[in-house]
């Protein structure tokens, strides 16, 4: 049942639309095998994103004079959760994509977003964001991929981990050090793929999330000119962090999109499996279940919408993005696993994709911030000493 | 190239179809959208606008709502929408709609080419068209699952039961499409944008000249008595296999007249 969702624009709603016929069309007939064929790592559903870019939902949330759509972040999720509910390694690649414009659409030069945001936002393109590093996960401030001056450009020395697209994409926007002053030292750059020196391990095996191609990448003195650093040197770490803010927003709705098709299937099985000569739904004990998780699902929905009104009015948004994160995936996680339950041995089975829902809801409670560093990021901010206490 | 497509707005096939108490269809309990069938009649009228130069008109006769089917023609690539909206016009039969039809093509000026879907996937009879051609004193090309403009006419390829035929006309002419000549485009999000700038026009039928007498459910030819809802269907007859299924296959096909 697709959700019942109040846009704020005609264009919203006309978007859902669109997104919604992309999804019955294109994704839903394709998601299965394509998951199946992607497990190694060596299959990736490129023309997939060529399709999302071409109809313009890959760069929604941008403006509008460098090529993005200039939707607000209240309908660009929507539009994310819409494509979770039929592929949720797409949906969390066009988080993604978002994630690597972000910096230079916020923090860029004027001549540098003229230059850049053309390409990155017309459709054709995709985008790697490259942050965590093998000893560096959480404590992201750990990063020791270096940027050397060298004259009047830089050389990136060191290695990333679990980078999503890695291989497939066209640039990669890049944290590396440029200094030892922790936090402070850390400045960001737009490395394009065909930089020489760039180079990648083998596809990691995962746990689900096939279609999204996750390898670490190695910089092995990787040139990259002045005018592809984002930003004042040293000014890396808040760069990341800003982004991370609105990339969990995406996370999360992709997270409620998964839960909603979950859910959805659960429904749908349990009005028509039969067991003691009734429904399975006829039973209180499993449809008082459901109702669960329908409340979960609407609640997830309603917290990211919240930091999404409160981001798009101008609002300080971070807390509320944590805890649209921590509340959507941990939903989709129970969620997810009730469905694979209420399916019982059918569920477990590849027949039906309950299993699949239950294996890519794990990773939305790690990516973009672990759901403890989420907790991290809500209490210091709670605990912030304020002048006055507000309400 | 100027081409006028005709589309209706009609109640969601995948909704529950219902009837008003006048035994109309209920148009107003129910989701709408632009009839299926008619997109192929708008992608084709975009092909050809797009491989040469003209501009492609949509049109609707309809309630309201029928703007919907208009939008999103626009957003698909049409340059501008034309929406018949009278009261008088509700419960029209099809002469009356295809004179409606017929007046407002005469209006939007003398297009080159007037393209239709193959059905409406509400009524189904197929009949428009036709009409709509012999009102305009158009050569009518029904059924096309191709189509290719030749110089000063149009070539279309119509896929009979036992032959296909391939048919010639000069232009200007009316010409259905079938589902088979090509795959509709959805719109694009810039599409969603420009055709929020598009033109669209809304007539009533004193700017078509149509006397509301000619129209209408109390001046159709025909009037539907009674509507029955079909009935559930009933379960199939299973047959256990106990060394003789085959024979009793056999038998339920010869009994029902299959072999
Ligand atoms: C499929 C996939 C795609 C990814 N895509 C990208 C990408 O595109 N770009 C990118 O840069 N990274 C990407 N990542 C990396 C991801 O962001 C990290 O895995 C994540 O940030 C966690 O880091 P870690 O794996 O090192 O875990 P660790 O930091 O080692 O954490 C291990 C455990 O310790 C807990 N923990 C750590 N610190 C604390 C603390 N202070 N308090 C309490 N608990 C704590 C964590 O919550 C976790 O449970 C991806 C990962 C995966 C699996």
């Amino acid at each position: 049942m697709p959700a019942t969702r109040l846009m704020p624009t005609e264009i919203g709603e006309d978007l859902i639309e669109l997104t919604r016929t992309i999804c019955d069309r294109s994704l839903r007939p394709k998601v299965d095998e394509v998951e199946r064929q992607a497990e190694g790592g060596e299959v990736f559903p490129r023309e997939v994103f060529a399709e999302l870019g071409q109809a313009g939902l890959l760069s929604l949330p941008f403006p509008e004079e460098h090529g993005g759509g200039g939707q607000p972040y209240e309908v660009y999720l929507q539009v994310i959760e819409e494509i979770a509910s039929a592929w949720m390694s797409v949906a969390v690649g066009t988080s993604v994509h978002s994630l690597t414009c972000f910096p230079v659409a916020t923090f860029a030069s004027p001549e540098q977003q003229a230059t850049l945001l053309p390409g990155m936002l017309s459709g054709d393109q995709l985008g790697a964001y490259c942050l965590s590093e093998p000893q560096a996960g959480s404590d992201v401030a750990a990063m020791a991929t270096r940027a050397t001056c060298d004259g009047d450009g830089w050389r990136l020395k060191g290695r990333k981990a679990w980078i999503s697209h890695a291989g497939h994409a066209d640039f990669y926007t890049t944290f590396a050090r440029t200094s030892d002053d922790g936090a402070k030292g850390v400045s960001c750059f737009v490395v394009p793929a065909d930089a020489e020196g760039l180079d990648f391990a083998p596809p990691e095996k995962k746990m689900g999330l096939h279609g999204d191609t996750v390898r670490e990448v190695f910089f092995e003195d990787v040139p990259v000119s002045d005018d592809r650093r984002i930003g004042e040197v040293g000014q890396g770490m808040s760069i990341a962090m800003a982004a991370l803010d609105s990339g969990r927003l995406g996370i999360a709705a992709a997270a409620t999109g998964l839960a909603q098709a979950a859910l959805d299937l659960a429904a749908g099985y349990a009005t028509e499996r039969e067991q003691f000569g009734r429904t399975i739904g006829e039973n209180q004990g499993l449809a008082f279940m459901l109702a669960d998780l329908e409340a979960a699902v609407t609640s997830a929905r309603a917290t990211y919408l919240h930091a999404a009104r409160l981001k798009d009015a101008g609002r300080a948004f971070s807390r509320q993005a944590a805890v649209a994160k921590l509340v959507a995936t941990d939903a989709a996680m129970r969620v997810t696993t009730d469905a694979v339950q209420v399916l019982g041995g059918a569920g477990y089975t590849a027949d039906f994709p309950a299993e699949r829902y239950f294996r890519e809801a794990k990773i939305t409670q790690i990516f973009e911030g672990t759901n403890q560093i989420q907790r991290l990021v809500i209490s210091r901010d709670l605990l912030r000493p304020r002048s006055h206490r507000r309400r | 190239m100027n081409i006028v497509v005709c589309v209706k707005y009609v109640p969601d096939a995948q909704s529950e179809r219902a009837f008003t108490e006048d035994n109309t269809t209920d148009r107003e309990g129910v989701d709408g959208l632009l009839s299926e069938l008619d997109e192929y009649a708008i992608e084709e009228a975009l092909k050809i606008a797009e491989a040469g130069e003209g501009e492609v008109t949509v049109l609707t006769v309809g309630p309201d709502d029928a703007a919907e089917a208009v939008k999103k023609a626009l957003q698909m690539g049409a340059d501008k929408g034309v929406h018949i909206l009278d009261e008088a016009i509700a419960g029209s039969d099809a002469p009356a709609t295809s004179l409606v039809l017929a007046e407002a093509i005469k209006k939007i000026g003398s297009p080159d080419l007037v393209l239709t879907g193959m059905a409406s996937t509400d009524g189904t009879m197929s009949v428009v068209p036709a009409m709509l051609a012999e009102r305009l004193g158009l050569p009518q090309v029904t059924f096309a699952s191709e189509l290719t403009v030749e110089g000063e006419g149009v070539k279309i390829r119509r896929d009979g039961d036992s032959s296909t035929e391939t048919i010639e006309s000069s232009l200007p002419a009316l010409v259905s499409v079938t589902d088979q000549i090509n795959e509709p485009r959805y719109p694009s999000f810039k599409g969603i944008m420009a055709a929020k700038k598009k033109p669209v026009e809304t007539w009533g039928l004193s700017d078509l000249g149509v006397d509301a007498g000619q129209v209408g459910q109390a001046n159709a030819w025909t009037a539907v008595l009674e509507t029955t809802k079909r009935p559930p269907r009933e379960q199939g007859e299973v047959v256990a296999d106990e060394g003789d299924g085959g024979t009793k296959l056999a038998e339920f096909l010869a009994a029902q007249k299959f072999v």
